[in-house]
């Protein structure tokens, strides 16, 4: 398998949201901004590189039937260490996006790309998926944060835009983030079945 | 139309009676249309034509760009999205970009989304008014005043609707209600197509002489609320009592107020009743519509919102296809 | 590929006990590291909430004027089940400047209200924060600033009748437009705020 090849498939071809609809948990609820989704892509982004590198190196020596217990035994502790630096080094963003740090422990990307990929390949080819398969995460995040936070508040990344005036709340309560979701993952895989098409 | 309601699928549907009862259902509506420009004057009438030619813009983009269709622009349900939408929201300046947005999220969201009409499980009109209440509470909420708008002006002096006063429970509510003839005339503050009952109730009689609709919805949802909150007033009618050395409202509203203030009567004729999202059985409609009754008077007594209706025929909407499996036609025509 | 370790009871014993134990150290040695950047964050918290109470800012976000103190004696109320904190404020030589009380009302419209107000000697509010409110953004949510100085519902250089209630309510506060329920709990809990810094004051 070629670095390419991984890479592609992190950000497009098996992005993590748009394609996989995976951790649609943290998705929906941390999206309200566009910095929020980036944060909390970015701290899910980590954890996937370390437990990816660390399931890598242990794979031969955990046994086949205990290999559940521990990915999650070593997944948790990398959220926790996440959850921890949160708290001490940026407060106010650890309580915006409170509970679902902790959360990331059980995101089906992290322990699914553990037993799909880490547990089945090389160390670099490990690292390099669980990075690109974190920022597809984030910048599905991001886009699904700022298109809300656009239509929600008229802001650009807490910048005002409309000056003042209130935008479409709805796009920024939880009702507004499935519409938004909905919408843009039918966007995103027509532009995607297009591309296929003419290749 | 009534042939539907009681037969059996599969049903031939032709073009033609689409158009037929979509064009019928606006002729209803026009009663209604023209005492909210009496009373709130030519920006009604503003808002309901930029509501209707929206809808049936974005009906015709989407169909031809994204759907790749032909288009069904001229089946008239467009319009009755279009008017039905606008009857929905204030008379006021600032409706009438607003608006815009709604026409966009109803037919959009509530309609093309889901393959176009007779697909939709949920009234695209009111899909876009909820999505409007939640996404722009202040300039849904605020009211203009009907005895200060002038004819051709767009004043927009507030004044309260009776469910609004009597939600916040200020004490002197009770002493500024509308008398209930003002209710059923339209001489109250409200969304503008559901100020008078009489021209609601004239429209309908039109849908139901022309067997457009049947009366079962109507009656059963405005029976039932009425029957509920009667029961509610009984047992402890409304009045002023001090809470906390503060004069409050407490207790429930009598029916009469219940059903002729909000848009149960606009919401009970026109809007429950939409075939599409309505189930088809006889018992099956009064199911419908007791739930809808049900829920609307929950949703204003213990609710957030003063007004329910909106909530409770979406919510209702969403139960269908449960009740027509249960309530299945009658195979064999009576 | 390296061979694989076969799943034998002692084999995975091993290797789970071995994974714990690091994965115990590792978070050992983090929280050793957090703890007290932690600590000092919460701390700063309390802090920072309790100066902005106690000080004007203008747009800009300058301060124009503040309570000066010295010290900050921490009294906790229990009233009705709730803990009430009155951070009451001294000058050097030991004399009452103000207080920041933390209050909170159960009946926001989302839920729990928490507020922290300032009020200077005299007993006028002199400033406020939210600190957690689960109100509808763009409605309730307004409440952070609605009611500050030179805000639609000033509650800090305008006189108000006490308890201070909403107009719909008898009262003369004007309430944030369309959130009576939120401008009701807030100014519940700053009535009881007062209530509460002048018993522990009369004390």
């Amino acid at each position: 398998m070629k670095a390419k090849d991984i890479i592609k498939n992190g950000l497009i071809k098996e992005n993590p949201t748009w394609v996989l609809i995976l951790g649609m948990c943290p998705t929906l609820a941390t999206t309200t901004s566009a910095i929020n989704g980036m944060m909390m892509g970015l701290a899910t982004t980590f954890v996937l590189l370390m437990s990816n590198i660390v399931i890598s190196l242990l794979k031969s020596v955990i046994p086949d039937k205990v290999r559940i217990p521990a990915f999650i035994v070593i997944i948790a502790t990398f959220v926790t260490i996440v959850q921890m630096v949160m708290q001490a080094f940026m407060p106010d963003m650890y309580e915006t996006l409170g509970l679902f740090i902790p959360l990331i422990v059980v995101n089906c990307i992290v322990l699914g790309r553990a037993e799909a990929f880490a547990s089945k390949n090389s160390v670099g080819h490990s690292a390099l998926d669980g990075l690109f398969m974190g920022l597809g995460f984030t910048w599905a995040l991001t886009l699904l944060g700022m298109v809300r936070e656009l239509l929600g508040t008229g802001c650009f990344f807490g910048i005002s835009l409309i000056g003042g005036a209130d935008g479409m709340l709805l796009m920024i309560l939880p009702a507004g983030g499935f519409l938004c979701l909905g919408f843009l993952m039918a966007l995103i895989n027509h532009l995607r079945s297009r591309n296929v098409k003419k290749a | 139309m009534n042939l539907l309601n009681i037969s059996g699928s599969p049903h031939v549907h032709s073009d033609e009676s689409t158009k037929k009862i979509m064009w019928r259902v606006n002729m209803a509506l026009i009663p209604a249309l023209l005492v909210a420009i009496a009373y709130f004057g030519i920006s009604a009438l503003l808002i309901s034509v930029i509501s209707v030619l929206s809808c049936m813009l974005f009906q015709w983009l989407i169909e031809k760009y994204i759907l790749k269709v032909p288009s069904t622009v001229c089946d008239g349900s467009a319009i009755v999205t279009g008017l039905l939408l606008a009857f929905n929201v204030p008379a006021t300046a600032s409706m009438m970009w607003i608006v815009v947005i709604g026409a966009l999220v109803a037919i959009g969201v509530g309609k093309m989304a889901f393959g176009g009409l007779g697909k939709n499980p949920f009234n695209p009109a009111l899909v876009g008014r909820v999505f409007l209440l939640i996404s722009f509470p202040v300039q849904m909420t605020t009211w203009p005043d009907i005895s200060k708008v002038q004819f051709f002006g767009l004043d927009t002096v507030t004044g309260p609707t009776p469910l609004g006063m009597l939600k916040e429970r200020g004490a002197e509510a009770l002493d500024n209600l509308p008398e209930v003839w003002d209710m059923f005339l339209g001489g109250i503050g409200g969304s503008f197509g559901e100020v008078s009952a009489l021209a609601i109730l004239l429209g309908t009689a039109f849908l139901l002489w022309k067997k457009v609709i049947s009366w079962h919805i109507p009656v059963a949802f405005i029976g039932t609320a009425a029957i509920f909150s009667c029961i509610l007033w009984l047992v402890n009618p409304i009045h002023v009592e001090a809470v906390d050395g503060v004069n409050q409202l407490v207790g429930y509203i009598d029916p009469l107020t219940t059903i002729l203030t909000g848009g149960i009567m606009l919401g009970a004729c026109f809007m429950a009743t939409d075939m599409v999202t309505s189930p088809m059985a006889k018992s099956g409609q009064l199911i419908f519509g007791v739930g809808c009754g049900l829920l609307t008077v929950i949703i204003r007594t213990w609710g957030a919102y003063p007004e329910g209706v909106s909530f409770a025929i979406l919510l209702m909407n969403s139960v269908t296809p449960l009740i027509n499996r249960w309530c299945k036609p009658q195979r064999f025509a009576c | 590929m390296a061979k694989k370790a076969q799943s034998t009871l002692v084999n995975m014993l091993l290797s789970l006990t071995a994974i714990a134990l690091v994965a115990a150290a590792a978070l050992a040695l983090m929280n050793a590291v957090t703890e007290e950047p932690i600590q000092v964050a919460k701390e700063n918290k309390v802090k920072k909430a309790i100066a902005d109470v106690l000080q004007q800012v203008d747009e800009n976000g300058q301060v124009t004027e503040s309570i000066k103190y010295e010290t900050l004696k921490d009294t906790a109320v229990d009233v009705n089940g709730e803990s009430v904190v009155c951070h009451i404020a001294y000058t050097a030589d030991g004399e009452y400047a103000g207080a920041a009380v933390e209050t909170s009302d159960p009946n926001g419209f989302g839920g729990p209200l928490k507020v922290m107000v300032g009020f200077d000697k005299d007993g006028n509010v002199y400033g406020y924060s939210i600190l957690e409110s689960n109100e509808t953004p763009g409605l309730g949510a307004k409440a952070g600033d609605w009611f500050v100085k030179g805000g639609k519902g000033d509650i800090v250089s305008v006189e108000h009748a006490r308890p201070l209630t909403v107009k719909k309510d008898g009262g003369d506060v004007d309430a944030i437009t369309g959130s009576t329920i939120t401008s009701r709990a807030f100014l519940r809990s700053v009535n009881k705020a007062y209530t509460n810094l002048q018993s522990v004051l009369n004390k």
